[in-house]
């Protein structure tokens, strides 16, 4: 070899490329077509939301944050939520943890058809990405049902939800649930068997089990690579510990693993789903507490008390005693949590979002240094990042 | 879920006397201080088998002495153990020693808590802005950085210079409902 063949070239990707699935800059040293050093360059989305919390009531803050993992966004509310409520120590009904648990998994099986139909997107699979997308449009359906929005409902409340389920909600959801299995089986008969498919995902982007866990990883990444970690199970909160359900892990740890892992977690989401909406409870679906949810609206012509309420609600929002506090939530991504902390007054004086595409991300030069070029895309798609969480 | 046994397993471990145990709202936490935080690090990871780095983070208490808050917490691979470790430093030239060494996770977090906060990780292999652009000035989560306004280049649009929507005010009373009203601008 001559001197020349060992020049490194630094190739900068993004931060608008089309694979870096937002605004991602990659700064790759590149030694011919071989990545040797690969340097993420983040926070071309931060729009400083844990800074604004600090600015807005508890009740304010839920437009920030179903704006942080954006195709995710009951999960993020209910991480948010999660916390608030041990801080102030709410009771939600049963009816109101059903229905949160059942948005929740339906809101990852779409979550996870993003990836899916983003990742054949990346390998010019594009009519996996169209399938995906359709199905991803009758969840949005659903939630416009039962919050009014297609994405950023801001559904859930301070211990419940907004709203009670609509008639019409039921059917709708039944029938997208009792699609769910055969889609997906559909999918992995177009992939499985796919040689590009199968060429371009196994074997790439390769992360072991002992990286993963030291780099902070969680959710399907950590589980692509053989560990069985999964909030749901390990810590749970909002009445998972009620519904059945299984863990998918995969040994290989490579981009296949990942993608074999969220597969089989859309089923078991569907399942999940599914016992929250045969077992609903009858019920309220939010707390009775009228210091904390807004009485009914039939109430405010008859009581006065309830008109009170309503206007500290409104014009003050919630005092949590002074504290902070912490809950694990596995959101699509992996795990997501909220650590809130109270001075007493209406607004938190601190919101830090664990972000679980920020530490996911962390591992992407492990799986791309030493490896060609083209497999970078793939490694992106297969970590699945949304850069609303990493930069928030 | 029973939270004592974890700190009952750190304490033969751990200079105990540097350190504060509190059980919170189903956490399990440990105050330590700064010169022993590597100290309890390590014996999280070694003798309760607290492999991973969850989350890492930090709040300025202002007007408190001191006056961050640095908070770790350290998890279990596939296992429910949680820690949090808090760290209380001062104001004058915040610096912490970095859990790299130990968690090598902590990289990006301690490159956030050193953006947001101003507080220098000792040892850190990359110790530079991660969110803020690289030439920015202050450090946008403390408590006196004011929230301005950015001028647009719309027509018609005046900003509100100095532009400061809302500055820092006092903390507020706990029965109060929001504090003082931000100052008139000019």
């Amino acid at each position: 070899m001559n001197g020349l063949s060992r020049e490194t070239l630094t190739l900068n990707m993004g931060p608008q490329h089309p694979s870096t699935h937002g605004v991602l800059r990659l700064v790759l040293e590149l030694e011919g077509e071989t990545v040797r050093k690969c340097l993420p360059v983040i926070g071309y989305l931060h729009t400083g939301i844990e800074k604004q919390m600090e600015t807005r009531t508890y009740l304010q803050n839920v437009t920030l944050v179903d704006r942080i993992e954006y195709v995710a966004s009951y999960l993020e509310e209910m991480a948010f939520y999660q916390a608030v409520e041990r801080l102030m120590d709410v009771e939600v009904p049963p009816r109101a943890r059903y229905i949160r648990v059942l948005m929740c998994e339906l809101n990852r099986i779409a979550s996870h058809l993003v990836y899916l139909g983003s990742a054949c997107l990346d390998l010019n699979l594009s009519s996996i990405f169209m399938y995906c997308f359709a199905d991803r449009e009758r969840f949005l359906d659903l939630s416009e049902m039962v919050s009014g929005q297609r994405m950023m409902p801001g559904y859930l409340r301070i211990g419940g939800v907004a709203a009670d389920l609509p008639a019409e909600f039921f059917s709708a959801a039944r029938a997208f649930l009792d699609d769910i299995p055969r889609r997906v089986d559909e999918y992995e008969r177009l992939l499985n068997d796919n040689l590009i498919w199968r060429e371009r995902t196994q074997g790439i982007a390769p992360l072991a089990r002992e990286d993963a866990i030291a780099l902070g990883a969680t959710g399907p990444v950590l589980r692509g690579s053989g560990v069985a970690h999964d909030i749901r199970k390990l810590l749970p909160y909002g009445g998972y510990e009620e519904f059945v359900f299984d863990v998918p892990t995969e040994p290989a740890g490579d981009a296949y693993a990942r993608y074999r892992v969220r597969m089989e977690e859309m089923r078991q989401s569907r399942g999940i789903a599914q016992q929250a909406l045969e077992g609903l409870p009858d019920g309220p679906v939010i707390t009775a507490d009228p210091k904390v949810a807004l009485p009914p609206r039939s109430d405010l012509a008859r009581s006065m008390e309830a008109v009170i309420h309503q206007f500290k609600l409104v014009s003050e929002g919630v005092h949590p005693p002074v504290g902070d506090s912490y809950v694990a939530t596995e959101s699509a991504r992996g795990e997501k949590g909220y650590f809130v902390v109270s001075d007493g007054s209406n607004r938190p004086a601190r919101v830090h979002v664990r972000a679980p595409s920020f530490y996911n991300l962390q591992t992407l030069p492990v799986m791309v240094e030493n490896r060609p070029l083209a497999d970078v895309v793939v490694a992106i798609a297969s970590i699945d990042i949304i850069l609303g969480d990493v930069d928030r | 879920m029973d939270i004592a046994p974890i700190l009952d397993r750190l304490r033969p471990h751990v200079p105990w006397g540097l350190t504060t145990p509190k059980q919170e709202r189903g956490r399990a936490i440990l105050f330590a201080s700064a010169g022993v935080l590597i100290e309890v690090l390590q014996a999280a990871r070694r003798h309760l088998a607290l492999d991973s780095l969850v989350d890492l983070t930090c709040w300025d208490r202002l007007p408190a002495a001191p006056r961050y808050e640095v908070v770790y917490l350290l998890g279990q691979a596939a296992g429910a153990d949680r820690l949090t470790v808090k760290v209380q430093i001062e104001d004058e030239r915040p610096r912490l020693s970095t859990a790299t060494g130990i968690y090598a996770g902590a990289a990006w977090p301690e490159r956030e808590v050193f953006d947001m906060f101003g507080i220098v990780f000792e040892g850190h292999p990359d110790l530079r802005r991660i969110l803020m652009p690289e030439e920015w000035e202050g450090h946008p989560l403390r408590r006196d950085y004011a929230l301005t306004e950015e001028a647009v280049e719309f027509k018609g649009h005046t900003p509100k210079v100095p532009s400061e929507i809302i500055p820092f005010f006092p903390p507020r009373s706990a029965a109060g409902s929001g504090g003082d009203p931000p100052p008139v601008p000019g």
